[in-house]
């Protein structure tokens, strides 16, 4: 079995934001996660990669607690964030999701206007005291997103109305508008073309430089292309985790080998 | 297929010709389509057959044949007529004697019976009592009273009573009829449309000229404003606790599954039951409007529940997973997002189940809201909810359960008038839906 610890122990332990240690997920009766230790570095890029139904997206649903709506689920083991654990009984989920930010995989705007979807998360944080401040957040949340050229002179018309990948930009500018320290994204580009993943990439990119970012993809170029660090996800077990370039060039796992050549997922 | 690709004949088919199995699949579909025209165009032809007759039976109920007859009551007379036993047979008399003095002066030709006139209107008496009561001022002055003519009268006009039908009795002659309608032709007699039907109260079993549906309509009035407020704020409010908020288990499921049965219990049961927790034990008043809405909230909850929690479902799990990830909590989530969402459906629901509490009979006989309560209006919002009343379909039920045919008329009336609300409810329920439907 892969040892995390000394895997981990090689990543510059600096900057560790994120420390998840033995973490088994359960639905039910089955053993989504098994055993997953991991550390996420602080202003970089970490990518899950691995194959449909590996536990991925499971993983990164423990990381801000999500997977509390879902009622069979359980999940054991020690995640904490900054060194606090996070499913602590004193930790209220609903505060640790305005630090812990989550894009999901389809966009999901509400039905409401541009600006409201961007307001929405410091108006129930009670983050501005007035209009004005209210708007130079949207407004600096827009910008953050790369949308705000796009929308400037539109902030009140429906954010249903925007495209796909304009639509996707809304959600991370409404995750970064609460000011995050952890933005968590689910495949945040596979509903999206090219041209859109290629602006919501360079978006991650900028992105990287405030928060720890963690990304779900099924795309190994995408993860080779932006992520710092990468972890190998199969069957429920974390296979493999170190430096994009050491996983992508030189794994040391037989089964990250075979799946980054293409011949098992 | 497995032939085509034996011979080689077969293989290169043409689409022009049609192959025997498609044959029977397309005829087969052009059979199913024919049973449901069939279908549609039964459903149709029922709906016409009920509309036409509830129409015919039932207009002739907004007009009547109303006699306006000037009248002055002296001072005097006044005094005599209070001062009698029967008081309202006094006024009758007094009523009579100008009348048959006001057309001897007009120059009738035809010989009549004094007695005719008594039986061609009726009984103006309690009438004109109770006008001098209210207006004691007018004694002395010429006030012109328009007084319904007798049922019998009124359905020789309408055509509910034929010529041939008739033979002398007491109640009507034949000279009557002649008498009758030498008034119509002099203009004594007219149709008038039946204001008194749509805002009168009931009358007793042999006046059905005065009988009208508005104290029951203030009944139902009253009976839905409870509904409306205590079954929207409990339904939606259990049905967000099971759908959003619930552990899923066995205690919720047997919850889920008794919800849907209480849906399907005859509401006479809800009936029975009021009588004895609200009135009997409880000790509500009887025929109260109150104690009905209490009765229809129970039997409109689980249809307000059900439709809500149809509608709670149909929203997307995606905004609720986007609330709480920005990190807004479960309340935040369904309050501000998914509950607007599911407005259009949860008001759709509210409606239907409103419309059919409005429409339920079984329950209101039970406790007593039957037709012939409504004989006052409610003196007051208090009143309106505490005194005895009927509602709608009770006053309907217990008007086509009387003798007189001129009562049956009545009720076809009443449905015609419970129709256009139920209709005006649905149209608010399409409406409403326009209104907050989004897109999400």
């Amino acid at each position: 079995m892969y040892d995390a610890p000394t895997q981990a122990s090689k990543l510059d332990q600096t900057d560790i934001k994120i420390t998840a240690n033995n973490v088994q997920v359960y639905y039910g009766d089955t053993h989504a996660i098994k055993d997953v230790s991991v550390d996420i570095v602080d202003r970089a890029v970490t990518a899950f990669i691995g194959p449909s139904g590996c536990g991925k997206s499971t993983f990164l649903r423990c990381l801000n607690r999500m997977n509390d709506t879902i009622d069979i689920c359980r999940v054991e083991g020690q995640i904490k964030i900054d060194g606090e654990d996070i499913y602590d009984r004193r930790i209220d989920p609903v505060q640790l999701r305005a630090k812990v930010g989550m894009v999901f995989q389809k966009p999901n705007p509400f039905p409401k206007s541009i600006y409201d979807n961007v307001a929405y998360g410091p108006k129930i944080h009670g983050m501005t005291r007035n209009k004005a401040e209210l708007d130079e957040v949207v407004e600096t949340a827009l910008r953050g997103a790369a949308l705000w050229d796009e929308v400037k002179d539109r902030l009140h018309t429906p954010g249903t109305g925007l495209s796909g990948g304009q639509q996707q930009r809304l959600c991370i500018a409404r995750a970064v508008a609460t000011k995050p320290e952890v933005l968590l994204m689910d495949e945040p580009c596979s509903a999206l073309d090219p041209i859109a993943t290629a602006q919501v990439e360079d978006l991650i990119e900028s992105l990287k430089e405030q928060f720890s970012v963690v990304i779900v993809t099924h795309s190994m170029q995408q993860a080779a292309r932006i992520s710092q660090k990468t972890a190998f996800f199969h069957l429920g077990n974390l296979v493999e985790y170190d430096d994009t370039n050491t996983i992508f060039t030189n794994p040391s796992d037989p089964r990250t080998e075979s799946y980054i050549t293409g011949r098992i997922g | 297929m497995t032939d085509a690709t034996h011979e080689g004949a077969k293989r290169h088919r043409s689409l022009l010709t049609v192959d025997a199995q498609t044959k029977k699949r397309n005829a087969a579909e052009a059979r199913f389509k024919v049973y449901g025209m069939v279908a549609i165009l039964a459903g149709l032809t029922f709906l016409v057959v009920l509309a036409v007759s509830i129409i015919r039976s039932g207009l002739p109920a907004f007009s009547a044949n109303m006699v306006q007859v000037e009248l002055t009551l002296s001072q005097e007379q006044y005094a005599e007529a209070e001062g009698q036993l029967f008081k309202t047979r006094a006024y009758a008399d007094i009523f009579n004697a100008a009348f048959t003095a006001e057309l001897r002066e007009r120059g009738l030709t035809t010989e009549f019976d004094p007695e005719s006139i008594e039986r061609i209107i009726g009984q103006p008496g309690a009438t004109i009592r109770s006008f001098y009561r209210a207006n004691e001022d007018q004694l002395g002055q010429p006030v012109t009273f328009n007084l319904p003519t007798a049922s019998r009268i009124d359905g020789y006009f309408k055509g509910r009573l034929l010529r041939e039908n008739v033979t002398d009795s007491r109640f009507l002659t034949l000279a009557d009829l002649d008498l009758a309608d030498e008034l119509k032709e002099a203009g004594i007699i007219q149709s008038q449309f039946n204001w008194t039907f749509i805002t009168g109260k009931d009358s007793s079993v042999d006046n059905p000229g005065g009988a009208g549906l508005g104290a029951s309509v203030i009944g139902s009035f009253a009976m839905m404003l409870v509904v409306l407020f205590l079954s929207l704020p409990i339904g939606v409010a259990a049905s967000i606790y099971l759908e959003e908020f619930a552990p899923k288990n066995r205690i919720t499921d047997l919850i889920e599954v008794n919800i849907s049965n209480l849906a399907a219990v005859p509401s006479i049961v809800f009936g029975i039951l009021g009588l004895a927790v609200f009135i009997q034990f409880a000790h509500l008043p009887q025929s109260a409007p109150l104690v009905g809405g209490l009765v229809l909230t129970l039997m409109t909850l689980p249809t307000i529940i059900i439709s809500t929690r149809a509608s709670l479902k149909s929203v997307p799990p995606s905004i609720r997973d986007a609330a709480l990830g920005v990190g807004a909590s479960k309340m935040q989530a369904v309050f501000h997002h998914v509950l607007p969402l599911a407005m259009p459906g949860i008001l759709t629901g509210t409606i239907i189940g409103l419309a059919q509490a409005l429409g339920e009979t079984a329950p209101l006989l039970l406790i007593g809201m039957v037709g012939f309560v409504a004989r006052e209006y409610p003196d007051g919002l208090v009143s309106a909810f505490m005194d005895p009343n009927s509602a709608m379909p009770a006053q309907i039920y217990t008007w086509a359960a009387r003798s007189d045919d001129a009562f049956y008329e009545k009720a076809w009336g009443g449905i015609i008038i419970l129709l256009v609300f139920l209709l005006a409810m649905n149209l608010l329920a399409i409406l409403l839906r326009r209104r907050f439907e989004r897109r999400w």
